[in-house]
């Protein structure tokens, strides 16, 4: 990532460092190693970072805990679906360092370019392990959530959070498998020599393809972005649900408009499912499927925009507590904000034709998971410390990471919207400094990379922190927040295999803080 | 033994238990997947040239994929029966029902052999054409979704299922039910790539 912008800033010339890696090149980095980090710089973060860290990490961790169940359903298939994370895991770093390199044909891997690039079979492998991971671990999810409530936790008293992670659960079961799928294609094109996204006629680097051809590489789109599209609600719902809880912890208030968010994103899960093609506005699939796409690209923008209105609402008249988990849990509101707005113009498609693979596809798309998911981790992180370890983060050392970290975010993707506009486009590996029209908005690289880098020292008081943290003395102590969900009621740490210490009985909906005629300001939900 | 609830009997309110809900949900994800490539299937058959589909599948052999079909239907019907025997607690019958559904699937595979094997002997592989490209594509996969299933099956017919059995007869007749849907949805695949493949 670092290098990434580095090469940005100062192309074609040595990488300090790190140059070492490329040293055939006298430590200058050469386009393909550039398509090389930029394919597995996406790779990564979806597939190896956040998708595990939201659902595998997050859910799986607290799912049962907000229930008050003892554990996960099936136990065996949740270590099957670590284990198969693991595999691919190890699979998709090894690559780097075999002799082909790892993948270069973007995280979209596009086919045919895709076919005849080195790299790509490891890739493809790797996310066969991968999805399979997600696949286990999504159902087991769902099955806990559906049969192991605790007695009284009735399904409009589920926190916020559950309802985010059973959707989410419902798009990765439904939209991964047509992924495994393309990528059992693509596997095949690349070792069986079949031709299923080889177009007849093709020419290769100058050279006559020797396959059957009559393929389509357009199926490949429309198989990646049919997982693509509702991956990218996957991204962000658990983001949305860890927001939720924290928001309605902080300001002492139950969510605004509870069931119209469940509803709202019950809705956005199922529409998921049929915008995909807006990502393929430019391929000449036809006006017919343009429109058609356009539409329901509109439509879906409206659950979004009711769930940040909800959230807007719930802080009204709330006596906030500025707190490091509120703070960047407040910030997510306006940065998810600028990210879905960005993407109306993407889903117009007569706007989408100049917007297309250019920054501001990369701004916009940025924007939703950096300064948004990633925000809602820190956030969850910072606010469920204290129930893993029993011991809470330092709130100053807290304050010092959110502050740095929200002005250089912006810092690294706000110009990005800037050069987008100018028509710059994506993914070249000298920032686009043959280009006429991109000379007046360069200069703005170097100011995104020095961000970036000042992004990267802002994470230290972070890492500080947890370690400083985890070397103090537990308190225990069960609820440091007053909240009321379920799993503020079990032993921080929670005890191995059944979590609780006691019976879990559920008496309240998930919000109840500043009920009248109680003497606190909150009314747990397991307590009578 | 663990504390999670509802392994075996029923949640009053969704009248599942764990393992029928998980496998309901792994069947539909399954169905995406073969969704997945049945739709492949038809866009790759509408960008081909006319006719290609169909001189590459008539040289398939229909006769031995007729023969697989029944075999597999039977499967079906003794893997119910199995089941049905272990419900009114007959073991030696369920043995031998779960052992003919075992021998039926060996039977497919054995069949399945000769129809590769032949192919490969007439210099047709998957890279001979998309239509067979997709043809050994579909049915491979299924032939892992047989050949998974019959370990599993095996698993049980094994003295583990005896032992399962004694301790408690519900929990191997839960496992055989899951598994027994999970079967059936495979011979439902094979219900839908026969017409589409060879017949079509
Ligand atoms: C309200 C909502 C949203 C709308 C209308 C929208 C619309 C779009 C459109 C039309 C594109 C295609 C642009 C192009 O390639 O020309 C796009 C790209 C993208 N969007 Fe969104 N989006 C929305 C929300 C989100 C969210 C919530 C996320 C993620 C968490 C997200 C992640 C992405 C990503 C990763 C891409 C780029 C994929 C690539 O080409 O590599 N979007 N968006
Ligand atoms: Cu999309």
């Amino acid at each position: 990532m670092m290098v990434m912008r580095y090469q940005l800033a100062y192309p074609e010339t040595p990488i300090p460092i790190v140059g070492w890696f490329f040293a055939e090149s006298g430590g200058i980095m050469l386009p393909e190693n550039y398509n090389t980090l930029g394919a597995m710089h996406g790779t990564i973060m979806i597939f190896l970072g956040v998708v595990p860290l939201a659902v595998g990490a997050f859910g799986n961790y607290l799912v049962p805990l907000q229930i008050g169940a003892p554990d996960m359903a099936f136990p065996k298939l949740n270590a099957s679906s670590y284990w198969s994370y693991f595999i691919g895991g190890v699979i998709m770093l090894a690559s780097f360092f075999t002799p082909e390199g790892a993948a270069r044909s973007g995280w979209t891997s596009y086919p045919p370019l895709s076919i005849f690039e080195s790299g790509q079979t490891m890739w493809l492998c790797g996310m066969i392990f991968l999805i399979t991971s997600s696949l286990l671990g999504s159902m087991n999810i769902i099955v806990t959530i559906v049969q192991l409530r605790a007695p009284g936790l009735t399904w409009f008293k589920l926190p916020f959070f559950i309802w985010t992670q059973l959707i989410t659960s419902f798009l990765l079961v439904l939209a991964f498998p047509p992924l495994e799928a393309a990528s059992i294609l693509q596997l095949m094109d690349r070792v069986a020599g079949t031709s299923f996204f080889l177009p007849s006629g093709l020419v290769y680097a100058g050279n006559a393809v020797e396959a059957y051809g009559s393929g389509s590489p357009l199926l490949w789109q429309h198989l990646f972005w049919f997982l693509a599209h509702p991956e990218v609600y996957v991204l962000i719902l658990p983001a949305i649900g860890i927001v939720g809880e924290i928001i309605a912890n902080n300001t002492r208030k139950p969510l605004w408009g509870y069931k119209s968010m469940i509803y709202a994103i019950s809705f956005l899960g199922f529409m998921s499912f049929i915008v995909w093609a807006h990502h393929m506005f430019l391929t000449g699939m036809g006006q017919t499927m343009s429109a058609f796409f356009q539409l329901t690209t509109m439509i879906i923008s409206i659950p979004s925009v009711v769930v940040l209105t909800a959230f807007f609402l719930s802080l009204w008249g709330g006596s906030i507590r500025f707190n490091t988990p509120m703070l960047f849990a407040l910030s997510f509101l306006p940065m998810f904000g600028i990210g879905g707005l960005t993407g109306l113009p993407l889903g117009v498609a007569a706007s989408d034709i100049f917007l297309h693979d250019t920054y501001y596809v990369i701004g916009h798309f940025h924007y939703v998971v950096a300064p948004g998911t990633l925000f809602a981790l820190f956030a969850g992180i910072y606010y469920w410390f204290p129930k893993v370890t029993g011991k809470k983060l330092h709130e100053g050392l807290g304050k010092l990471h959110f502050w740095p970290s929200l002005l250089f975010m912006n810092g690294v993707f706000m110009p990005m919207f800037i050069q987008g506009l100018a028509g710059l486009s994506r993914r070249m590996y000298d920032g686009g400094t043959q280009y006429a029209h991109a000379s007046d908005i360069l200069q703005w690289n170097e100011f995104m990379t020095i961000s970036a880098f000042c992004l990267g020292a802002a994470q230290i008081p972070f890492i500080l922190n947890i370690f400083m943290t985890l070397a103090s003395k537990a308190t225990g102590e069960r609820n440091p927040w007053d909240s009321t969900t379920i799993e503020w009621s079990s032993p921080s740490p929670p005890l191995p295999h059944v979590n609780f210490d006691e019976e879990v009985h559920v008496y309240h909906g998930p919000y109840e803080y500043s009920v009248p005629g109680k003497d606190k300001d909150f009314c747990p939900q397991t307590v009578k | 033994m663990s504390s999670i609830p509802y392994i075996l009997e029923e949640r009053p309110d969704t009248g599942l238990n764990n393992s029928r809900l998980g496998i309901w949900i792994f069947i539909a994800s399954e169905i995406m997947l073969f969704g997945g490539l049945f739709s492949a299937y038809v866009f790759l058959r509408f960008a081909a040239p006319e006719g290609d589909f169909d001189y590459w599948g008539s040289k398939l052999n229909v006769p031995m994929a007729t023969f697989n079909t029944l075999m597999l239907i039977t499967s079906s019907v003794t893997m119910i029966m199995s089941w049905a025997s272990l419900r009114m607690k007959q073991f030696d019958k369920y043995k031998m029902y779960l052992g003919l559904t075992i021998l039926c699937g060996l039977g497919f595979l054995v069949v399945k052999y000769i129809e590769y094997t032949s192919k490969f002997h007439h210099g047709i592989f998957p890279s001979s054409s998309t239509f067979m490209g997709i043809y050994f594509t579909l049915t491979g996969l299924h032939v892992l979704h047989i050949l998974g299933g019959l370990l599993v099956l095996i698993y049980f017919w094994s003295p583990v299922g005896k032992r399962m059995y004694d301790e408690d007869p519900n929990l191997l007749a839960n496992r055989i039910e899951v598994t027994g849907l999970y079967w059936h949805f495979v011979d439902l695949v094979w219900i839908f790539l026969f017409p589409i493949l060879y017949l079509l």
